[in-house]
């Protein structure tokens, strides 16, 4: 089989722009998240989340792309520009026939979706634009960006809720691993903060009003976040003969159902994701030095998520960092798992591990080492990342030092 | 000439990215590279400048009780669609 590295990274979301912005942001332990700027959001209880700030799509893209791009294909074409730039690939002949793109994603054009409802159900207009079905299509940010890169290998999105990055990013692994391609586009996105959006949200009860406090006994619930993360995965004799920077090893991954609950996470689904991805990649537990948890921030997440850590760790589970950036980028939900990779790639690369903001008091079910508050420095030579979906999908990814 | 004209040739110019004075009456939409997405993104936005429906299925251009053949064309239907409506 072929091992997989990644040569590119590109994104944009609450904490930055691009990459080493975010990277910066998650250094500095800074937060992202703030009082939502959208229309009527005076009729929402929920009124925070980790928003793109100062975006301007006009120096991005022309009217054309605009009347076609809904803010989550935007988001995915900025960070995706950003990672093929920097992975240095052109994708032409017979590269371009292989080469593709899968994404993760869960709302679709969730924008375009809640602009035009409004305006045929509340201004009572009978005519429509006629893109909103491209717009909003949940493959529409694969589609544009198989086009804008000449991908045309295997193009498809996949959305499993909040794991649906992680499920996106272990499918273009597999291809990578399986030879099926020498490079796959991967990551995914997410744009739902509108009103009809986090409405919808608020209805659940699990959104938090003041910030996200993963692992914190005062927790009180997740808060949305929006944006983007791509990368390039990589075969690694491919990256090699072209001589391209190497950022991290993808080693292997583990997707498992917890054929329980809709919404109640299962410690026995997670604890099988993360054992089965340990066993992919061939490491031993006791080599893991950080895990990028799911880490939502609500009650029922994150002590399931530390239980089953503990279960699959046992002692060692004591000796590991495991924190949730979600403190800071806020839940990107079909795109967070593209993000937090971001974590993983800096603790392995950087040596540096992202810490969990917004904590404030230990809680007795969530007792590990979640690196409160402040980065740490340390050498990690494998790096997990958790992601624990609504419908009890789990996707973990297990990542490794590439030196 | 009407501002109906004026006003369509407008919209073309746009959906074109041209100068109105480069559209003539028999330029057709191959002429000034407008596609069959922008073709429909032209007749949303005619039907909003004017608040009226125009007959055009994009599966059947051709069967379509709307012609497209020139920017002539196109004026001439949309007088008459307003001069129906009125």
């Amino acid at each position: 089989m072929k091992r997989v590295v990644i040569t590119g990274a590109g994104t944009i979301n609450a904490l930055g722009t691009n990459v080493p912005e975010t990277l910066e942001a998650m250094r500095e332990g800074r937060c992202g998240i703030s009082e939502l700027n959208i229309r009527d959001v005076e009729r929402l209880s929920i009124r925070i989340g980790g928003q793109v700030r100062n975006y301007d799509p006009e120096s991005q893209f022309n009217r054309q792309q605009l009347a076609l791009y809904d803010r989550f294909t935007q988001f995915t074409l900025i960070a995706a520009r950003e990672a093929i730039a920097q992975s240095g690939l052109s994708f032409d002949d017979d590269l371009a026939a292989r080469a593709g793109v899968v994404l993760g994603n869960s709302g679709g054009g969730m924008t375009t979706l809640d602009e035009n409802y409004r305006s045929v159900y509340e201004e009572g207009k009978n005519r429509v634009h006629p893109f909103v079905v491209p717009k909003l299509m949940n493959n529409a940010a694969a589609s544009h960006l198989s086009m804008e890169f000449n991908l045309k290998g295997p193009a498809f999105t996949v959305s499993t809720a909040c794991a649906s990055s992680n499920h996106a990013m272990a499918q273009a692994f597999q291809m990578v691993h399986g030879g099926i391609t020498p490079v796959m586009v991967t990551g995914g996105s997410e744009s739902m903060l509108c009103f009809g959006g986090v409405k919808a949200w608020e209805g659940l009860r699990v959104m938090s009003r003041d910030a996200c406090r993963p692992f914190s006994a005062n927790r009180n619930g997740m808060v949305q976040g929006e944006g983007a993360a791509i990368f390039v995965f990589e075969e690694l004799e491919h990256a090699r003969k072209r001589g391209a920077a190497i950022m991290a090893e993808v080693a292997g991954f583990a997707m498992t159902s917890d054929a329980s609950d809709i919404v109640m996470p299962s410690k026995q689904g997670a604890a099988r994701a993360i054992t089965g991805a340990l066993r992919d990649a061939r490491i031993n537990r006791d080599q893991v030095g950080y895990i990028n948890a799911h880490g939502t921030g609500t009650a029922a997440n994150d002590k399931t998520e530390c239980a089953a850590v503990a279960d699959v760790f046992g002692p060692h589970a004591d000796k590991l960092m495991i924190s949730s950036t979600k403190s800071m980028h806020a839940h990107l939900i079909g795109g967070t798992g593209a993000v937090e990779l971001l974590a993983c790639i800096m603790a392995l690369r950087d040596g540096i591990v992202a810490p969990t903001i917004g904590y404030e008091e230990p809680d007795p079910e969530c007792a590990l080492d979640v690196v409160p508050n402040v980065a740490r420095e340390a050498r990690v030579e494998v790096a997990l990342s958790n992601a624990f979906a609504f419908g009890g999908l789990n996707a973990v990814l297990a990542l490794r030092r590439f030196a | 000439m009407s501002s109906t004209q004026d006003r369509v040739i407008a919209i073309i110019a746009e959906q074109a990215v041209l100068e109105p004075s480069d559209i003539t009456l028999d330029s057709t939409l191959e002429d000034l590279g407008i596609d069959s997405l922008g073709l429909v993104e032209s007749i949303f936005a005619i039907e909003e400048a004017f608040d009226i429906s125009v007959p055009f299925n994009a599966n059947t251009p051709e069967d379509s009780d709307f012609d497209i053949s020139s920017v002539r064309a196109i004026i001439m239907g949309i007088e008459k669609l307003i001069a129906e409506q009125a």
